[in-house]
C-alpha cells in the first residue's frame, strides 16, 4: 500500500552530484493549505525548486512550518495542494524515491539508551542502506561526537544528540534534505560546520529545505518562503 | 525488527515485570478463592487465559508511545519498506519478547492451578496460537490511541472487547481438555483466527500509524 | 465523482444535507410517533396473551425492535467510517458520529428490555449466554467509538482513528457473535424470521413490525437531527451556518460565533501576508 503505481518513471537513487541539471523543479508544491482544527494556518503555498536549492521557511511561532516541513515529506495531508518529488506525489513515493529524501525531524528520532553508533546503524538499516563502520565513525567524528561513538546517549548533552542526528546528513547518501529546526541546542562552532556542510551539499546539487529562528548568515543566499 | 529486539533487550526490566505481573495475577485466584483444588483446577483455564490477556494488554499500551515520542515513527513512516511489514516487525519482536516467556510459564502456572498432563500442553499451544492475535489487536488499540489523553484506560475500553474470541475460544480448549478431548476444533478455530489477524490487522496498525502521525 | 452523474452525493455538502434534513425530520418525528404508539396500543390491548409466557412477554416487541436496530445502527456506523476513510466525505464522518450514540441507547435498551424479560421467564434478570453477551460487547464497542472520537485533540483525527475501529469492530462482530455462541447458549430461537412463515398470532407479528418500523423512524429522525447540529458546530462560520442557526442561536452562542469569526479573520489575512 505504500509504493503505489505511478506515472512517471523514476531513477535510479543517485548521490547528491548526479544529474545536476534538472529542466524543472524537483520538488514542486502547488496551491498547499492547511488547517489546524478550525484554524487555517497557511493557504496558497506554491514554489517550486531545483537542483541546488535552498528554502528558509520563515515565521512566527504556530505559524506552521513544522507542518509545512511534515507536509514536504508526506507524514501531513495537506488540506489541498499537493507536493511532487520528481513528478510523483509524496505520499505515493516509489520505494527507491523514499531513500532520496531524508529528514531530520522536531524531535531527532535517537534512541537514548543506544549509542550514537548504533543510533546511526539503526538510521542505515531502516532505510535499506548498508551500514560501513568506517563511514559511520568518520560521519560522528565529523559531527563533534569522535571519542563518544560509545557512550549511551542518555550520558551525552543535548546538544550532542542533536549532532548525532545530524549525522545522519554525512552517512547517509540523498538528494533532498527537509531540517526542521536543525540549530536548536547547537553551539557556534557545530553550527558553522553545519552551515558549511549545507553549502558543500547544495554545490553538489542537492536541495535543502529548512526552519530556524536563529540567524543563518553563513549560508548560501536562500530562497524565502514567509508564512506570517 | 533486529532494532525492536536490541532495544528490548536493553530493557530488560520491562520483560520481567510484565512475567512478573503475569504471575502475580495468577497468584490472585488461588488467594481470592481459596485453596481448594477442585475449585482452583476448575477455574485455571480462565485464570491463565485472564492474565494472559491483561498482561497482554498493559505491556502493549506503549509499543509506539517512545518511538512517537522521540520522533522514530516519523522516521519509520519515511522508511522505503511498506509501513505494514515494519508494523508486522514491531509486533513480532514485541511478542518474541514478552510474549513469548508466557507461553513458556504458562505450564508451569498451569500445574500449580491443579491441570495436569496433556491439559498442560493444550494450554501452552492455545498461549502460542492466541497471544500473537492478542499482540496484534493490541498493537492496532496502541497506535490508535498514541497521543491521544487517558490513553491507557482508553485502550482497554477499545481492545478488551476485540479480545472476547480469542479469550473465549483459548480457555474453552482448554475447559475442553479437561473434560474430553475435543479440543482440536477450538485450537484449529484459534489457528484460524491467527491466520486471518497476520495479513489483515498489519493493514489496520499502519493505518492508525499515518493517522497518529498525521 | 461529479455530483451529477450521482445525485445523491449532493447530500455530502454539509449545506445540502442541512436542508434535506431540515425537511426530512418533521416527517419523520410524526411517523415514529403514530408508529409507536399504534405499535404500544396492539401489542398491548389487542394482541393475545402468550402460551407460556402469558402477559410479560409484551416487553419483547420493543426489546426486538431495539435490539435490531442497535445492530444495524453499528453497522450503518462502520459503513460510513469505511466510506469518511476512503473518501473523505467530511459528511460520513458527522453521520458515523451522529449515529454512534442512538447506537448504543438502542443497544442499551435492548439489554435493559431483556433483563425484564428475563426476570419472569428465565428466572434472573442477567445470563451469560450468547446474545446477551455479545450485545453487552457492541454496546462496549459504541462506548469506545465514542469516546476515541472525543478523544484526539484534532477532531478530524479522531474521527479517522475512530472510523477505523469502527470498521475494525465490524469485523469483529460477527466473529464475536459466533466465538460466543459456540460457548453456551440459551436464548430462545427467532420467531419472526423462519422457513415455514412466522410462528406468531397476526396481531402480534402486525405490532412487532410496527414497532420496528417506528424505532427506525426514530433512529433516523434523532441521528439526521444531531447531524445537523454536528454540521453547525464544525463549519460554524461558513454561510449556510449562519443563515440556518442566525433565527435560534442563543446570545452566548451569538457573541462566541463572532469572536471565531473575528479570529478566523485575521489568521486568514496573516496566512496571506
Amino acid at each position: 500500500m505504500d509504493t503505489g503505481p505511478v506515472g512517471r518513471a523514476t531513477t535510479a537513487p543517485s548521490p547528491p552530484h548526479a544529474g545536476k541539471a534538472a529542466p524543472r523543479g524537483e520538488l514542486e508544491i502547488a496551491g498547499l493549505s492547511c488547517r489546524r482544527g478550525d484554524q487555517t494556518l497557511f493557504s496558497g503555498v506554491s514554489l517550486s525548486l531545483a537542483s541546488g536549492e535552498l528554502l528558509f521557511v520563515r515565521g512566527r511561532n504556530g505559524s506552521g512550518k513544522t507542518t509545512l516541513l511534515r507536509i514536504l515529506c508526506g507524514l501531513t495531508e495537506p488540506a489541498t495542494g499537493e507536493v511532487r518529488w520528481r513528478g510523483q506525489p509524496i505520499r505515493r513515493l516509489e520505494e527507491a524515491a523514499r531513500r532520496e529524501l531524508l529528514y531530520v525531524g522536531h524531535r531527532d528520532a535517537v534512541k537514548e539508551e543506544l549509542t550514537p553508533l548504533e543510533n546511526l546503524d539503526i538510521h542505515q538499516g531502516l532505510r535499506g542502506e548498508r551500514g560501513d563502520l568506517e563511514r559511520q565513525l568518520d560521519a560522528l567524528e565529523e559531527a563533534g561526537l569522535g571519542g563518544r561513538e560509545d557512550i549511551p546517549v542518555r550520558y551525552l548533552s543535548q546538544g550532542q544528540r542533536r549532532r548525532t542526528a545530524l549525522a545522519r546528513l554525512l552517512v547517509s547518501p540523498a538528494r533532498l534534505w527537509i531540517l526542521d529546526e536543525p540549530l536548536t541546542a547547537l553551539d557556534r562552532s557545530a553550527v558553522a560546520w553545519l552551515f558549511e556542510r549545507i553549502a558543500a551539499y547544495l554545490r553538489e546539487g542537492g536541495i535543502v529545505v529548512t526552519t530556524s529562528h536563529q540567524s543563518i548568515d553563513g549560508l548560501p543566499e536562500p530562497r524565502i518562503l514567509d508564512l506570517d | 525488527m533486529r532494532r525492536d529486539l536490541s532495544l528490548i533487550v536493553t530493557r530488560r526490566q520491562d520483560v520481567l515485570t510484565v512475567v512478573a505481573f503475569f504471575i502475580l495475577v495468577i497468584t490472585l485466584f488461588p488467594l481470592a478463592l481459596g485453596p481448594d483444588p477442585q475449585k482452583l483446577r476448575t477455574l485455571a483455564p480462565a485464570g491463565v487465559w485472564v492474565a494472559a490477556a491483561l498482561a497482554s494488554l498493559i505491556s502493549l499500551d506503549r509499543l509506539f508511545a517512545d518511538d512517537w515520542r522521540d520522533g522514530s515513527l516519523e522516521q519509520l513512516l519515511l522508511a522505503p519498506e511498506p509501513l505494514t511489514v515494519v508494523a508486522l516487525a514491531k509486533v513480532a519482536a514485541h511478542w518474541l519478547a514478552l510474549g513469548l516467556p508466557l507461553v513458556v510459564l504458562s505450564p508451569a502456572l498451569g500445574y500449580a492451578l491443579g491441570l495436569e498432563g496433556a491439559e498442560l500442553g493444550v494450554l501452552a499451544v492455545s498461549l502460542l496460537l492466541g497471544t500473537p492475535v492478542l499482540s496484534l489487536l493490541g498493537a492496532v488499540g496502541a497506535a490508535l490511541t498514541l497521543g491521544v489523553r487517558a490513553g491507557g484506560a482508553l485502550m482497554a475500553l477499545l481492545i478488551l472487547p476485540l479480545y472476547v474470541p480469542v479469550l473465549v475460544l483459548g480457555a474453552g480448549a482448554v475447559t475442553e481438555a479437561m473434560y474430553s478431548s475435543a479440543f482440536y476444533a477450538h485450537l484449529s478455530l484459534l489457528g484460524a483466527l491467527l491466520a486471518a489477524a497476520l495479513p489483515l490487522l498489519p493493514l489496520a496498525i499502519a493505518g492508525a500509524l499515518r493517522i497518529a502521525l498525521d | 465523482m461529479s455530483s451529477r452523474s450521482v445525485p445523491w452525493l449532493k447530500f455530502t455538502a454539509p449545506a445540502n444535507f442541512y436542508a434535506l434534513a431540515q425537511r426530512l425530520t418533521p416527517w419523520l418525528w410524526a411517523g415514529a410517533a403514530l408508529l409507536c404508539l399504534a405499535a404500544l396500543y396492539i401489542g398491548f390491548f389487542v394482541a393475545p396473551a402468550e402460551a407460556h409466557q402469558g402477559e410479560s412477554y409484551r416487553i419483547l416487541y420493543i426489546h426486538v425492535a431495539t435490539a435490531w436496530m442497535g445492530m444495524f445502527l453499528y453497522l450503518l456506523m462502520a459503513l460510513y467510517g469505511g466510506i469518511y476513510l476512503v473518501w473523505r466525505i467530511k459528511m460520513a464522518d458527522i453521520m458515523a458520529r451522529s449515529i454512534a450514540p442512538t447506537g448504543a441507547l438502542m443497544t442499551f435498551l435492548s439489554l435493559w428490555t431483556g433483563a425484564l424479560w428475563g426476570a419472569p421467564t428465565w428466572g434472573t434478570f442477567w445470563v451469560w449466554d450468547a446474545r446477551l453477551t455479545s450485545t453487552l460487547v457492541l454496546l462496549f464497542l459504541f462506548l469506545g467509538y465514542i469516546a476515541l472520537h472525543g478523544a484526539a485533540d484534532d477532531r478530524e483525527k479522531g474521527g479517522r482513528a475512530a472510523s477505523l475501529l469502527a470498521v475494525i469492530g465490524a469485523i469483529n462482530v460477527p466473529i464475536i457473535y459466533f466465538s460466543v455462541d459456540w460457548w453456551y447458549n440459551l436464548h430462545q430461537g427467532s420467531s419472526v424470521i423462519r422457513a415455514d412463515g412466522p410462528s406468531m398470532a397476526p396481531s402480534m407479528l402486525t405490532a412487532m413490525l410496527l414497532m420496528i418500523a417506528g424505532i427506525w423512524l426514530y433512529s433516523a429522525a434523532v441521528v439526521l437531527r444531531r447531524a445537523q447540529v454536528e454540521a453547525l458546530e464544525r463549519e460554524p462560520r461558513s454561510e449556510w451556518a449562519q443563515a440556518a442557526a442566525a433565527g435560534r442561536m442563543t446570545r452566548t452562542q451569538r457573541e462566541l460565533a463572532a469572536a471565531e469569526s473575528v479570529r478566523e479573520h485575521t489568521s486568514q489575512e496573516e496566512g496571506q501576508a
